[in-house]
């Protein structure tokens, strides 16, 4: 053994050295929270022509070309008319969408507030020259510059739209119909082993958004500002609910099928995943609860190792222009961000029923964002959980 | 020697092969190599260690190192200090004792299941089985190693649904086993059964009916002769199978995430914290554990000679 | 071995019951490939053959498939060469750790794919990114060929013990030097080993999964990427099952000539 030995050790060494000389890219300063700075980035100073090719990271949904659905295609002309070929990854989770553009592959991605933060943190984006996009004009002024999608006035990315998670159900199976997050939330459910959840630690907000209206003598204020025991609540909650759990979904097209075969027949869920079980005749409906949701305000943004940024820059002012914006508006079941696509939406109440035009509304759904230590509610006097505590107590909830 | 000048030629045969270039400067460079065997083992080992031990093991060290790292909690990127935090964290926690001794349970079921199923099948082929029906046997068995992995997990999903194959066969909606722990190791049996039947198969084939019917001779039964002549000589072959059925029920994560329902295995969790929680030096650290099992495992059985019938 | 008639019928039984167990999902893949429902609903209500006709048309499964040929092409080129090496080197000479390259080999294929995938991923990070190569195919093929070698090299390592040493010593005395024993006596002895291990290499790259996925560059989709990618689409899946069909019923002609070649040379390998 022993020649194998040294020989191993020696390639150890040789690579550790390896490892230990190639650093990172410079990056936020270290400490999280106040203070925090994201590292320089440029951002892209004219639009030049385009380099044939863009690879975008996107939510399923948000980048139809028609294979899916014939119908249902705003790609396929952008592709024409710009020559920039579309090639689209779809990613599952904020947290796989971070990792992607991690590696420098893609262009642009499509981040929720969950990941938005992070990338300008982490200094895999730069800011968006927004004179650059046409279309960013007459975007929703309630979506500019807000806190997931700009730090100090700069803007890291253009709004795409929002929305909130839903509840869905069975028709069939769940009588009465549900009106409470309570329904998954129950030990004793009658439908155990065929409720669903979202497979993210980011779901641990739902359980905090149930006990900040169930329970208030725990004081929760915002469900991704939690300190150790008000953590510890939502986590027993959903160790609780693990045991109704049959399936958790992070594939849209698994929930799909899963409703549509009964597997599942309770649980969170995309409105474009009950708009495509619907289409399939499954006897499924899906309704906002009455303690409200947690949602999602997705923001466009640009790779600072973008391959393509041209291309990329042509992505984003044709996806928030008010033809695609209320395509994918209504394709995906969300708010659209450009103010002119209301007026475009085949369902001319479109706007209404997502309460594009309502910032009181979405005053009460809690859109993702990353948890830090510093408590997002203006609490000083403790720290709260940061998103590496969620990751890990979302394992130990899984089991 | 060098080469032609010192052999006597027999009359009539014995003329140089095509190619053969007396003086030639390939000739001369195999006979030199001829006589420097070390250098011809030199070359014969070259490529394939830089291969596995440079690049390969190479990369496991790089891993390894990875686990004592960690990630900055708010941007992911690494922090390249050492600590033992990780590891830590996996010996603290009761979850990742849980799901790795979960995970163990379920790769130690998956190679028994194999093995019952697999010994009759195998034996069948090798002893009972008429030539030439042997070889379409064989040709049966691994025929379905083409069909995709995630196609036949598929598969089983369509087959456990609600309402599916099995229930509508057990009964009615709700009394198959659904997804979960026991779905995920009928079908990790279901997937690796072809990889236990062969080297079974092989080391059976390779035993001489001239010993079973030396055990006949000496009054042996059927299953005398089988407790006590063939079990010990293929339990070799019985290892190497249960080598494959191991190690690839140890690490998937695939198929638990087709049928498992809300199982967790190691796989899982490594994969989870590349993927999700991009936090490479904890699935490096927790990749560790199975490692460990496997070379464990590995050096255990290595004297049993199962490593060369792989 | 004599064995009663009951023992007999019991082991019939047994072999019919197995092969049912594992040809009974290939049978399903098969009538749900022409199941009109896209999600499977079993029964099956009604039938179709436009899957067929889909999975004729589609483009995405056609280039995943000759990028999975190529991979499987190039792993299995790089297995036999570095296995045969190896497999020289532990049968004819005897050297310090020789005991241990068994263990080596073989490693890569007893590992969790998890594992070595993210080690190839992280060496990738480390040690060839800084170079500028892109990760693509040649790191797929990298991947593959690090776990296929051990087939190879246990297939090549058994013929050449069963053959012994004597050939190559008989073709030196008849003046045969080093290049032209090997390729004269010793490479037809141990061509259908070659072939053996070859097919079984090429068969273990095209069907991997989980070392590709960590492998191979966003470009990159191998077949079973493809399927995973596409797998739970409503308006793939069922292509999915016609290429799962076509790919057992294509797999049957190599099967069965690796068969005929092993056998044949096994009968000619007691010399």
């Amino acid at each position: 053994m022993k020649p194998i030995r040294l020989i191993t050790a020696v390639a150890a060494a040789g690579l550790l050295a390896l490892a230990g000389c190639s650093s990172g890219d410079g990056t936020g300063t270290p400490a999280p929270g106040g203070g925090l700075k994201p590292p320089e980035r440029q951002k892209l100073a004219a639009l030049g022509a385009g380099e044939g090719q863009v690879n975008v990271i996107a939510w399923a949904g948000y980048a139809e070309d028609g294979t899916n659905d014939p119908k249902v295609d705003w790609v396929t002309g952008f592709e024409k008319a710009t020559g920039c070929q579309v090639s689209v990854k779809i990613g599952q989770t904020s947290d796989d969408m971070v990792t992607l553009m991690k590696t420098g592959d893609y262009d642009t991605v499509s981040a929720s507030g969950d990941a938005s933060l992070r990338l300008i943190y982490g200094g895999d984006v730069a800011p968006v020259n927004t004179d650059l996009v046409a279309n960013y004009k007459d975007v929703f002024d309630g979506l500019k510059n807000k806190s997931w999608n700009s730090v100090d006035g700069v803007a890291y990315g253009v709004p795409h739209g929002r929305g909130a998670n839903l509840l869905m159900y069975r028709t069939d199976v769940v009588k009465p119909a549900p009106t409470s997050w309570g329904a998954v939330f129950d030990a004793n459910s009658p439908y155990k082993d065929k409720v669903t959840a979202y497979d993210s630690p980011i779901y641990i907000a739902d359980a905090a958004l149930y006990l900040m209206k169930t329970k208030p003598d725990l004081n929760i204020k915002n469900p991704y500002a939690l300190d150790d025991t008000q953590f510890q609540a939502a986590v027993d909650l959903l160790k609780a609910q693990n045991g109704i759990i049959g399936e958790y979904w992070s594939d849209y097209t698994k929930e799909i099928q899963a409703f549509k075969s009964g597997d599942s027949v309770l649980g969170t869920t995309w409105q474009v995943i009950t708009n495509l079980a619907q289409a399939d005749k499954a006897p499924v409906e899906a309704i906002l609860p009455v303690e409200g949701a947690t949602g999602w305000s997705d923001t466009w943004m640009i790779s600072d190792k973008a391959k393509h940024p041209n291309c990329a820059y042509m992505w984003m002012n044709h996806i928030i222009s008010p033809e695609a914006n209320a395509a994918v508006a209504e394709y995906f079941g969300e708010a659209p961000s450009n103010k002119l696509s209301c007026a475009k939406t085949a369902d001319k109440n479109h706007c209404a029923t997502f309460h594009a035009e309502d910032e009181a509304y979405f005053a009460q759904v809690w859109y993702w964002t990353t948890p830090i230590a510093q408590c997002l509610d203006g609490r000083t006097n403790v720290t709260c959980k940061d998103y590496l505590a969620w990751t890990q107590a979302w394992t130990t909830i899984k089991g | 020697m060098s080469a032609v000048s010192t052999v006597d030629r027999k009359p009539g045969g014995g003329t140089p092969p095509e190619g053969a270039n007396a003086g030639g400067p390939a000739r001369r460079l195999a006979s030199w190599l001829h006589r420097h065997g070390w250098v011809r083992l030199g070359v014969l080992l070259s490529a394939p260690m830089a291969w596995l031990v440079v690049a390969y093991l190479g990369s496991l060290a790089v891993l390894l190192v990875s686990s004592l790292w960690r990630v900055n909690s708010f941007t992911g990127d690494l922090v390249r200090e050492p600590t033992l935090d990780n590891f830590r964290t996996i010996f603290a926690e009761p979850v990742y004792r849980n799901v790795a001794l979960r995970s163990i349970g379920v790769a130690v079921a998956v190679t028994v299941i194999d093995a019952l199923i697999a010994l009759p099948m195998a034996f069948f082929m090798a002893k009972v089985a008429s030539p030439r029906f042997r070889a379409g046997l064989v040709i049966a068995i691994l025929t379905p190693l083409w069909a995709s992995y995630l196609v036949k997990a598929y598969s089983w999903r369509v087959m456990l649904g609600n309402g599916g194959p099995v229930d509508w066969l057990l009964g009615g909606p709700g009394n198959g086993p659904g997804y979960g722990l026991t779905a995920t190791i009928i079908v990790l049996a279901y997937l690796w059964l072809p990889y236990m039947i062969l080297p079974i198969y092989a080391g059976l084939d390779r035993l001489p009916n001239s010993l079973l019917e030396a055990s006949a001779d000496l009054g042996g039964r059927g299953g005398r002769t089988f407790r006590s002549v063939v079990l010990p000589m293929i339990v070799p072959s019985v290892i190497a199978g249960s080598i494959f059925t191991f190690s690839l029920s140890l690490g998937d994560y695939i198929t638990v995430q087709i049928v498992g329902g809300k199982t967790q295995l190691i796989g899982n969790l490594v994969f989870a914290n590349i993927g999700a929680a991009n936090n490479l030096p904890f699935a490096a650290a927790l990749a560790t554990i199975p490692v460990f099992i496997m070379i464990g495992y590995l050096v255990a059985v290595r004297r049993s000679g199962a490593l060369n019938e792989l | 071995m004599t064995l009663s008639h009951t023992a007999r019928w019991l082991l019939r039984g047994a072999m019919a019951l197995g092969l049912a167990f594992i040809y009974v999902p290939l049978a399903i893949v098969l009538v749900n490939s022409f199941n009109a429902d896209r999600t499977f609903a079993w029964p099956p209500s009604s039938w179709t053959t436009q899957w067929w006709a889909r999975a004729w048309e589609s483009q995405g499964a056609r280039d995943a498939l000759w990028t999975s040929v190529k991979a499987g092409l190039g792993a299995t080129a790089i297995a036999l060469v570095l296995g045969t090496m190896v497999s020289f080197a532990v049968a004819r000479f005897r050297f310090f750790g020789r005991d241990s390259i068994s263990l080596l080999v073989v490693l890569p294929i007893a590992l969790p794919g998890i594992v070595t995938g993210i080690a190839l991923d992280s060496a990738y990070q480390t040690a060839i990114r800084p170079m500028g190569v892109e990760k693509g195919l040649f790191w797929v093929i990298v991947g593959h060929a690090t776990f296929c070698v051990v087939v190879v090299y246990n297939n090549v390592l058994a013929r050449l013990r069963r053959l012994g040493g004597n050939f190559e010593e008989a073709s030196a005395d008849l003046g045969a030097d080093t290049f032209q024993t090997f390729r004269f006596v010793t490479f037809p002895l141990i061509r259908s080993a070659l072939f053996a291990g070859g097919l079984l290499a090429f068969a273990l790259s095209f069907d991997e999964i989980i070392v590709t996925t960590f492998t191979a560059g966003p470009g990159v989709q191998t077949l079973p990427i493809w399927i995973f990618n596409n797998l739970f689409r409503p308006n793939q899946a069922p292509v999915i099952n016609v290429v799962a069909a076509v790919l057992i019923v294509a797999s049957i002609v190599p099967i069965y000539l690796a068969q005929r070649i092993s056998s044949d040379s096994a009968a000619g390998g007691r010399l």
